[in-house]
């Protein structure tokens, strides 16, 4: 059985490697920017809100479209050599994952009550301390966030198969798998194989719902 | 011999959207003095409030806290941290009722396990609710909450927006009880604003009578109630306000 072969597990591991380093990034930029977003009052505020919020909807093929032309040999990034890599696969996963975590970030600071800044503020709170009460109080959400952007990045197919490339034993996700096996015909093991996928999410799923419970110091 | 002020505040302004809420010519708070603040809904009360405790700036004119000007970006945080304000309506974070008042002393890095925690935690009755989530607090047992994580830092100022607004009779004299001994045991400096007159009749050493943003008077308890000298100030003594 292909399903428990040593390629299965190459497969999954990269899959979980590309995808849990494209979220991690886009983590430590996205929930600062979107704690941010939810906190600050400037001008273009709005346009800037917009602007993130339309990212959500970002076309994983179009991502890796631009992606594609930005690393090949012609484009402004070729001197990183990052086309048809898993780098190349980490950095069009960023860029899909990020509007999405750093929307449904400022989703949940901005439903943390107002005065809640200012109360922590008013207990002998610098700023920093403040911001990080906040974030404490919008950890649910933060986690949803988290586990929205894992989830759309570990689907997608598009873009991983543009710039990845597909390349067995260096960029064959489990998405990219399941293209391949599905245009051979082999229905069952493109089945298996999203089997995989959806159990991953689940288990992504577990613990951070896992995690929403847990006290942070 | 003339009394220090804690505070001093020389043609304040604040305004929110380009309309002012509070407009005070002048206004100074003694040091270790109980001042109630009393005026109807919308008076400018929290606002004042929130200018004393350094959360919010002025938009014009300047507040002086002992040798120090609030308001400005770079007001030492060991400054704000003499000063305490417990707001109207509290916002407790998630945890339990001991964690959120353990917090204000975690902030500082002292010892949480302090013995005082237990005590204001008794002094208030929430002894019982300790270990309670505060997700399934009542308004009233929030608000008592709020206070005793103020109480338990040890203020030097203590500021409190309508600290009874949501308590039975037995608990607002419990609180009253509490606060007259802080502000006795460790000459607290408090600012109390309340629209119940009967209550600042009770508690307070001086009363500043706030409408419409503007001070209208400030005397001593005995003088505000018994005498006072702004006609506005009478009608609204005698439950005659039009505003």
């Amino acid at each position: 059985m292909v399903i428990l072969s040593l390629e299965l597990w190459s497969i999954v591991r990269l899959s979980l490697q590309v995808t849990g380093t494209a979220v991690f990034i886009s983590v430590l930029v996205g929930v600062p920017l979107g704690t941010w977003l939810a906190l600050a009052q400037f001008r273009g505020k709005l346009l800037l809100t917009a602007l993130v919020h339309t990212g959500m909807g970002l076309p994983p093929v179009v991502v890796g479209l631009v992606v594609y032309l930005l690393l090949s040999r012609s484009g402004p990034l070729a001197c990183l050599d990052w086309l048809f890599t898993p780098q190349a696969m980490v950095l069009a996963q960023c860029i899909i994952a990020l509007p999405l975590v750093t929307s449904i970030t400022m989703a949940a600071v901005s439903a943390v009550p107002d005065d809640l800044l200012l109360q922590v503020r008013s207990l002998g709170a610098g700023p920093w301390q403040a911001r990080w009460a906040v974030l404490r109080e919008a950890r649910a959400g933060i986690l949803v966030a988290v586990a929205a952007g894992f989830g759309r990045v570990l689907s997608e197919v598009g873009a991983a198969l543009i710039v990845g490339g597909n390349i067995q034993g260096q960029t064959r996700v489990l998405t990219t798998a399941i293209v391949l096996e599905t245009n051979k015909g082999e229905f069952a093991l493109a089945l298996g194989l999203g089997g995989w996928l959806l159990s991953l999410a689940l288990l992504v799923n577990v613990v951070g719902l896992g995690l929403q419970g847990k006290p942070l110091p | 011999m003339t009394r220090r002020w804690l505070y001093h505040l020389k043609e304040t302004t604040k305004s929110y959207g380009g309309s002012p809420v509070l407009q005070i010519g002048g206004l100074e708070v003694f040091r270790g003095e109980m001042l109630c603040v009393v005026g109807p809904t919308g008076a400018g009360k929290s606002t004042l409030l929130r200018l004393l405790a350094g959360v919010e700036a002025p938009t014009a004119g300047q507040i002086m806290f002992a040798d120090c000007r609030l308001g400005s970006r770079n007001v030492p945080l060991e400054i704000l941290r003499r000063i305490t304000l417990v707001f109207q309506r509290p916002v407790l974070l998630g945890g339990t009722v001991r964690t959120n008042v353990e917090y204000g002393l975690h902030l500082r890095g002292r010892d949480r396990r302090s013995a005082h925690v237990d005590e204001i935690l008794g002094s208030l009755q929430l002894s019982a609710l300790a270990s309670r989530s505060c997700r399934n607090l009542s308004g009233g047992e929030t608000q008592l909450v709020a206070l005793a994580r103020a109480l338990v830092l040890r203020p030097e100022v203590l500021l409190l927006d309508e600290p009874t607004a949501n308590l039975d009779p037995a608990r607002v004299a419990l609180v009253e009880r509490t606060i007259a001994t802080v502000h006795r045991e460790q000459q607290t400096t408090v600012v109390w604003a309340t629209h119940n007159l009967f209550q600042a009749r009770r508690v307070a050493d001086r009363v500043a009578f706030l409408l419409e943003g503007h001070l209208v008077e400030v005397a001593s308890a005995k003088e505000f109630f018994e005498s006072p000298v702004d006609a506005r100030t009478g009608a609204f003594l005698r439950g005659e306000m039009v505003y």
